[in-house]
C-alpha cells in the first residue's frame, strides 16, 4: 500500500508542494490564514493560487506539447501579443466598458492565439523542422510582434469587465481560478474522454509505430500547439486584465522556461509519451509557491532562480537513465565506456 | 593453406547481455589473402561477434589473438590500432566532412599541430587511387557521393590505418549489380595484396563468388568451418536453419483437410518493386488463403510486407486490392481497406512502449475510428479480456505497462491489436520468432482458423515447417527474387530450401 | 573550385549583408562610411565573441542557453570584486575567464555522462548564473576603476580617420583563433564530425567525451570573455544585463549559415550574422520612424527563412 502511494505520480510533486507549504507555515504562522473581507476570501493559499493562474494554464498547453515529444518556446510570446492586442482593442474603444468590446478583445486575441499555434504546428508536422527550432522563431519575432501592437507603450485599460477578468471575483474566490478550473477541465475531457489523450501518448512514444497503427501524427501534433498557443493566449489576457495594462516587452517573460519546469516536476517526460496533467498543475503551483516563499522570507525574488536551476537539475537527472545507472552501479567499474557511449547514441 | 597461421584467432567467445545469450563459445579464424564469410540467421550472432571484434562490446570469456598473440580489444580506437577495421552496413562516417578528412580524420598529417589539408588531401587521392582504383575530388564532402562510393571511402580509411583484417558488414545490400561488382573486384584486389576479409552478407550468390570459407553460427553458437567450395548452397542452408538432410521429413500439414478451392483474389501486385529492397514482383494473395513468403533473412521477405500495407512507396509496378479497386498509399489507405501489418520489428514499429496493454490492443481500432468516437472505457476493457483470454495474454491485468511483457506477449498483444480491426488481408511478418513452442502453436493455430473465417494471410517466418504447416501455397524468395511458388501438394522442405538455397 | 552547396547558406548571409548595407547606403546620407562599419563591430563585439563559442556548439549538434546569463554574472563578479572589494583587474579578468571556462566544462560533463538534453542543462546554467548575480547584488554596480575606464574609451585610430576600440581587437582575435582552431585542429575537426554523426565519432575512435566538454567549455569562456567586454561597454555590472541575449546569438549563428543540426558552420558566417543584425539596427536608427522592435521581428523572419532554406537543402542531400 504504501509502496503503490510512493508510486503514484502525483506522490512526489505534492510531497514537494506538502513539504514547503509546511515550510511557510512554521516560518510564518498565519500562513494558511484565510480572511474574509468584503465577501472575498483573501490570504497567502489565495494569492498562490490567483498569481499562479497563467503559469498553471500554459503549462497545461505545454504538458500535451511535450507529450508528442515536442517543445513550445513561443507561449510566452503569444502572452505577449494576445495580452497586447486585447487591451489595444479594449483602449480604442469609444467605451471601454462595453460588453461587445470586451467579446471582441478576448475573441480575437484568442483567435490569434490561435493562429500563432497553427504557425508553429505547421512548422513542425508539416515542414518537419524540429520543435525547439521551430518555435524558436515564434520566440524571437513573437516578443517584436507584441512591441508592434502596442508601440512599445504599455497600453493601459480602465475597464471594470475586462479587469474581472484576471482582478475580480466569484463565488469569493478570484475569477481567474475558475477559468484555469474550466481549461483544465476541458483539456482532462479532450484528452481522457475522447481518444486524443491515447493519440497524444502513442505519437510521442512511438511515432514509427504510430504510423504503421494508423494515427494521423500531423493532425495530432497540429492540434497540440493550437491548444498551447491558445492556453498561452488566455493567460496573456488574464496577466493584462490583472493589471488592466498590456506591457509587449515584458508580460510573459520566462513563461516558456517556467512552463517546462513546472511540466518536467509534474512527472512527464520531455522525451514524450505519458502525460499528468494534474502533475503539471502540482508543478506549476509548487513554482509559484516558491516565489511567494522566497519573497516572504526576505531574499530578493530573483534568487529564486538559483533554487530553479537546481530543481531542474535534480529533476533531469532523476529522469536521466544514466545517472540512475551510475548511480546505482558505482561499485562497478566502468570498463567499456564505448559499450555505453553506442548504446545510449543509438537509441 | 592450412599450414599458414591465422592473422586472427577467436576462441571460446562468451557473451550475454542481461537475459540472454547472445554468444557462446563461438570461435572464428582468418587467414591472410582470404575472403571469409560469416553465415546465420538472425540471431545467429553474426554481429555481436563483429561488435565484439571492434572494441564495442566486451566479451565474458575467450581470448583473441592477433598474428599469434593474446589481444585485448578495448574500444573502437584499440580495435582500429590493432589492425582490425570495419565497414559497416549504414556507413558510418560523418556526411558533413570532406572525403580526404573521413579516411584520416583523428589522424590528419599535422604540422607543429596545425592540419596540412594539402597533403592530406594528397594522400587521400593517391590512396584511393593507388588501392581502389578510385578517382574522385576527395574536397567534396561525403555526402555528395553516393553510398557505393562512400562505402570505398570507408575501405580507404581502414586501409589508411594499415588494417590486417577488414570486416565488411552486409556492404552489398543497398549497392546495384555494377556497384557490387566494383566492389568485389577491389576486394579481390586486396585479398591478393594479403589482406585478411571477413564478409557479411546475406546474399547467397555473393557469398559463393567471393568467399574462400564460411565459418556458420546459429543461435549463438558456432556449428562449423567449412570450405565455400566444398559446401553445397543446400547444405549450407540446412547448417544455418538448423536441420539435418536425413531429419527432413514431410509433415502433416495443419491446414489440409479444410481447404476447397481458394476464393476469389483479395489482392494482387504487377510489377511490385523497390529499388534496394525488392525486385518487381507479381503475387496473388486470395480471400481465405494463407500464402507463406520463404527465403532467407534480407531475401526481400519484410520488404515486399512493407510494400503490400504502405509503410514503404513502391517506386515501380502497382498494388491493387480487389475490393475497392484501388492502390495502397500509406498505412492508414492499407488499414481503411482492410489490411493489416504485424511487424517483424515489435520494439520499433509494434509496440507504444509506454501503453498499458489495454490501450495498445484498440490502439489500431481507435485510429481508424478517429478522435470523437471513442471507444468507451467498458467497451475497452471487455475487448481486453476478450482477446488476453483468446490469446493468452500474460500477466492477465489489461493495465500492464505492454514494454515490461515477454516478447511473445507483446506479440500476442499486437496480433490482438490487428484481429481487432477485422482485417481482411493480415501481414504477419515472423510472428513467432522468440515465443515459446507453445504460444506459438496457438498462433499457428489461430492463423488457420482465422483463413478459415475467410481472411486472406500473409505468412513470413525463417521457420521453414512453419511455413508449410500454415501456408496453402508459399512463394519463395532469394536475394530479392520470386523464384519460386509452390501450391499445396508441391510442398517439400527439401525443395523449398533448394529454391531458397539457389545454384 | 567548385561552388559547394554547403557554402549556400553563407553567400546567401553575404550577399543579404552586402543588400542592406547598400540599401542603408543609398537612402540615408551619412551611412555609406567605414566609421559606420567598424560602429558595427564596436557595438557588438561582446556578441561576436559569444556567437562565436556558440557556433561551435551548434555544429558539434548541441546548444548553449546560458551564454546571456554568464556574461551577466561576469559583470557582476568583475564589478564586485575590482569595485567593493578593490581587486586588482589583473587577477579579476583572468579569475572571471576560469569561471565562465569550468562553467562551461561542468555543463559540457553533465550533458555527456549523463546523455540529457543540451537544452535542459544550460537552462539550468541560464537560471543559475542569473541566480548568483543577483545573490552578489540586486543593483546595479558602476565601475571607475581606471583600467576598465580606459579600456572603455581607448579609441585605437585607423587610416582615414576611423577607429576602432579594445573590444572589437579582442573580438577580431578570438575570431581568427576560432577559425583556425575550428579548421586547423583536430579538436576542431573532431567537433564537426560529432556533429555530423555522433556514433560514427565513438566507433571512428575520436575523443568524443573529450571534444563535447571542451567545447562546452570553450563556449562559456567565451560567454565571460564577452562578459569582460560588456563590463568595457557598459562600466557596471547588472543582473539583467544581456537578458534575451542567447536568443540573438542562436539567431546570429544560424543566419551566418550553421545547421541547427549541427555538422555544418562557419565562424567567418556567424560574424556576418552578427552584422547584419546590427545593420538592421543601425538602419532602424537611420530611419528614425521605425521602432526598435522591428529588429526582432526582422531577426525572426530571416531566422524562419534560414530555417526553411536548411531544410529544403538537407531534404536534397537526402534524395
Amino acid at each position: 500500500m504504501a509502496n503503490k502511494l510512493i508510486k503514484h505520480h502525483l506522490f512526489w510533486p505534492l510531497s514537494v508542494l506538502a513539504a514547503l507549504l509546511l515550510f511557510n507555515l512554521l516560518y510564518s504562522p498565519d500562513f494558511f490564514r484565510i480572511v474574509v473581507r468584503d465577501g472575498n476570501l483573501y490570504g497567502s493559499l489565495i494569492d498562490i493560487l490567483n498569481f499562479g493562474a497563467p503559469l498553471i494554464l500554459v503549462s497545461i498547453g505545454m504538458t500535451l506539447v511535450i507529450a508528442t515529444k515536442g517543445i513550445d518556446l513561443s507561449v510566452g510570446s503569444v502572452v505577449a501579443i494576445s495580452g497586447a492586442v486585447a487591451c489595444l482593442i479594449v483602449s480604442q474603444a469609444s467605451d471601454q466598458s462595453a460588453m461587445g468590446v470586451i467579446w471582441t478583445a478576448i475573441a480575437s486575441s484568442l483567435l490569434l492565439a490561435v493562429l500563432l499555434g497553427v504557425w508553429n504546428g505547421v512548422l513542425v508536422s508539416a515542414a518537419r523542422i524540429q520543435p525547439i527550432i521551430a518555435t524558436l522563431i515564434l520566440m524571437v519575432a513573437g516578443r517584436g510582434i507584441a512591441q508592434l501592437i502596442t508601440s512599445g507603450q504599455i497600453i493601459t485599460v480602465s475597464s471594470a469587465p475586462y479587469q474581472f477578468i484576471g482582478a475580480g471575483s466569484f463565488l469569493s474566490l478570484p475569477f481567474s481560478i475558475f477559468i484555469v478550473g474550466a481549461v483544465l477541465l476541458i483539456a482532462a475531457l479532450l484528452a481522457r474522454k475522447t481518444a486524443l489523450g491515447l493519440f497524444i501518448e502513442s505519437v510521442g512514444s512511438n511515432p514509427r509505430a504510430s504510423r504503421l497503427a494508423g494515427l494521423r501524427s500531423g493532425t495530432v501534433i497540429l492540434s497540440v500547439y493550437m491548444f498551447c498557443s491558445l492556453c498561452a493566449g488566455i493567460a496573456g489576457i488574464i496577466l493584462s486584465s490583472n493589471v488592466s495594462s498590456a506591457d509587449g516587452n515584458n508580460a510573459g517573460l520566462w513563461y516558456e522556461l517556467d512552463a517546462i519546469l513546472a511540466v518536467v516536476i509534474g512527472g512527464t517526460s520531455l522525451n514524450g509519451g505519458r502525460f499528468y496533467l494534474m502533475g503539471t498543475v502540482v508543478g506549476a503551483l509548487i513554482i509559484q509557491t516558491l516565489t511567494t516563499t522566497i519573497y516572504m522570507i526576505g531574499v530578493p525574488p530573483e534568487i529564486t532562480l538559483v533554487v530553479k536551476a537546481f530543481v531542474v537539475l535534480a529533476v533531469c537527472l532523476i529522469q536521466s537513465e544514466a545517472f540512475r545507472k551510475s548511480i546505482m552501479h558505482r561499485w562497478k567499474k566502468r570498463k567499456y565506456p564505448a559499450e555505453q557511449e553506442v548504446a545510449t547514441h543509438a537509441s | 593453406m592450412s599450414n599458414r597461421k591465422p592473422v586472427l584467432e577467436m576462441k571460446g567467445i562468451t557473451k550475454s547481455f542481461p537475459g540472454v545469450k547472445a554468444l557462446t563459445d563461438v570461435r572464428f579464424r582468418l587467414f591472410p589473402g582470404e575472403v571469409h564469410a560469416l553465415m546465420g540467421e538472425n540471431g545467429a550472432g553474426k554481429s555481436t561477434l563483429i561488435k565484439v571484434l571492434t572494441g564495442v562490446y566486451s566479451i565474458d570469456s575467450g581470448t583473441i589473438s592477433l598474428d599469434g598473440r593474446e589481444v585485448a580489444i578495448s574500444g573502437p580506437l584499440e580495435a582500429q590500432k590493432a589492425g582490425i577495421s570495419t565497414v559497416y552496413q549504414e556507413v558510418n562516417l560523418c556526411p558533413n566532412l570532406t572525403v580526404a578528412e573521413n579516411i584520416y580524420i583523428g589522424r590528419e598529417p599535422r604540422r607543429l599541430g596545425r592540419i596540412i589539408w594539402k597533403q592530406m588531401n594528397k594522400d587521400a587521392e593517391a590512396l584511393l587511387k593507388e588501392r581502389l582504383n578510385l578517382q574522385i575530388d576527395v574536397t567534396l564532402p561525403l555526402s555528395h557521393y553516393p553510398v557505393a562510393i562512400q562505402q570505398l571511402v570507408a575501405i580507404a580509411r581502414a586501409l589508411s590505418i594499415s588494417a590486417k583484417v577488414l570486416i565488411l558488414d552486409e556492404p552489398t545490400s543497398s549497392l546495384d549489380r555494377n556497384e557490387v561488382q566494383q566492389l568485389f573486384s577491389i576486394m579481390r584486389k586486396l585479398k591478393s595484396e594479403g589482406l585478411a576479409i571477413l564478409f557479411v552478407t546475406h546474399f547467397l550468390d555473393q557469398v559463393y563468388e567471393m568467399s574462400d570459407r564460411l565459418t556458420v553460427l546459429r543461435s549463438g553458437e558456432y556449428i562449423g568451418e567449412y570450405m565455400a567450395a566444398e559446401l553445397p548452397r543446400f547444405e549450407l542452408v540446412l547448417k544455418m536453419i538448423g536441420k539435418e538432410l536425413n531429419l527432413l521429413e514431410e509433415l502433416p500439414a495443419l491446414s489440409e483437410e479444410t481447404k476447397e478451392a481458394s476464393g476469389s483474389v483479395m489482392i494482387s501486385s504487377e510489377g511490385l518493386g523497390r529499388k534496394g529492397a525488392i525486385e518487381p514482383l507479381d503475387l496473388q494473395i486470395r480471400k481465405g488463403e494463407v500464402l507463406g513468403l520463404a527465403g532467407l533473412l534480407g531475401s526481400g521477405r519484410t520488404e515486399t510486407a512493407r510494400l503490400f500495407f504502405g509503410a514503404d512507396r513502391a517506386d515501380k509496378g502497382r498494388l491493387v486490392v480487389a475490393d475497392t479497386g484501388q492502390g495502397v498509399s500509406s498505412p492508414r489507405s492499407a488499414i481503411s481497406q482492410g489490411i493489416a501489418f504485424c511487424s517483424e520489428n515489435r520494439k520499433s514499429e509494434g509496440i507504444i512502449d509506454d501503453l498499458t496493454i489495454r490501450e495498445n490492443i484498440i490502439l489500431a481500432l481507435q485510429a481508424s475510428r478517429g478522435w470523437f468516437r471513442p471507444i468507451s472505457r467498458r467497451r475497452q476493457d471487455e475487448i481486453a479480456d476478450e482477446y488476453m483470454r483468446l490469446l493468452n495474454i500474460n500477466p492477465k491485468n489489461p493495465e500492464h505497462i505492454i514494454k515490461n511483457l515477454s516478447g511473445g506477449n507483446q506479440q500476442k498483444v499486437l496480433l490482438a491489436r490487428w484481429l481487432l480491426t477485422q482485417p481482411k488481408l493480415l501481414i504477419l511478418d515472423e510472428p513467432t520468432r522468440g515465443i515459446d513452442i507453445g504460444a506459438k502453436a496457438e498462433i499457428q493455430k489461430l492463423v488457420l482458423s482465422l483463413s478459415r473465417q475467410g481472411m486472406a494471410v500473409l505468412f513470413i517466418s525463417s521457420e521453414i515447417e512453419e511455413v508449410i504447416r500454415v501456408s496453402d501455397r508459399i512463394a519463395v524468395l532469394r536475394d530479392r527474387v520470386k523464384v519460386k511458388e509452390l501450391g499445396r501438394e508441391q510442398m517439400n522442405q527439401h525443395d523449398i530450401m533448394q529454391a531458397m538455397a539457389g545454384g | 573550385m567548385l561552388l559547394n552547396r554547403k557554402y549556400i547558406p553563407v553567400l546567401v548571409t553575404f550577399g543579404l549583408f552586402l543588400a542592406m548595407f547598400a540599401a542603408g547606403s543609398f537612402r540615408y546620407t551619412g551611412f555609406f562610411s567605414s566609421q559606420v562599419l567598424l560602429n558595427l563591430f564596436i557595438d557588438n563585439a561582446f556578441l561576436i565573441i559569444t556567437a562565436v563559442g556558440m557556433t561551435f556548439v551548434i555544429v558539434s549538434g548541441g546548444i548553449d542557453l546560458s551564454v546571456g546569463s554568464v556574461i551577466a554574472l561576469t559583470t557582476m563578479v568583475s564589478a564586485a570584486l575590482v569595485q567593493q572589494q578593490g581587486w586588482p583587474p589583473s587577477v579579476v579578468i583572468p579569475l572571471v575567464l576560469i569561471m565562465g571556462a569550468v562553467f562551461g566544462s561542468i555543463m559540457g560533463a553533465i550533458i555527456h555522462y549523463f546523455n540529457i538534453q543540451p537544452f535542459i542543462v544550460t537552462l539550468a546554467g541560464m537560471f543559475l548564473a542569473r541566480g548568483l548575480c543577483y545573490v552578489i547584488s540586486i543593483n546595479t554596480i558602476t565601475i571607475d576603476n581606471a583600467f576598465y575606464t580606459s579600456a572603455a574609451q581607448t579609441k585605437i585610430s585607423l587610416p582615414g580617420g576611423s577607429y576602432i576600440s579594445v573590444s572589437v581587437v579582442i573580438a577580431l582575435a578570438v575570431v581568427l583563433f576560432a577559425i583556425y582552431m575550428a579548421h586547423y585542429t583536430r579538436t576542431g575537426r573532431n567537433v564537426y564530425a560529432i556533429g555530423g554523426s555522433e556514433q560514427s565519432a565513438v566507433l571512428m575512435g575520436l575523443p568524443v567525451a573529450r571534444t563535447k566538454i571542451l567545447v562546452y567549455t570553450f563556449s562559456g569562456f567565451c560567454s565571460a570573455l564577452a562578459g569582460v567586454v560588456f563590463t568595457f561597454y557598459m562600466l557596471s555590472g547588472y543582473g539583467l544585463h544581456a537578458v534575451g541575449l542567447e536568443l540573438d546569438t542562436i539567431a546570429a549563428v544560424v543566419i551566418g549559415g550553421t545547421l541547427l543540426t549541427g555538422g555544418v558552420g562557419y565562424i567567418a558566417g556567424t560574424v556576418i550574422g552578427v552584422l547584419i543584425q546590427g545593420v538592421i539596427q543601425t538602419i532602424i536608427s537611420f530611419e528614425g520612424t521605425l521602432s526598435s522592435w522591428w529588429t526582432k521581428i526582422v531577426i525572426g523572419l530571416l531566422l524562419f527563412v534560414f530555417i526553411l532554406l536548411q531544410r529544403v537543402l538537407s531534404e536534397r542531400r537526402l534524395t
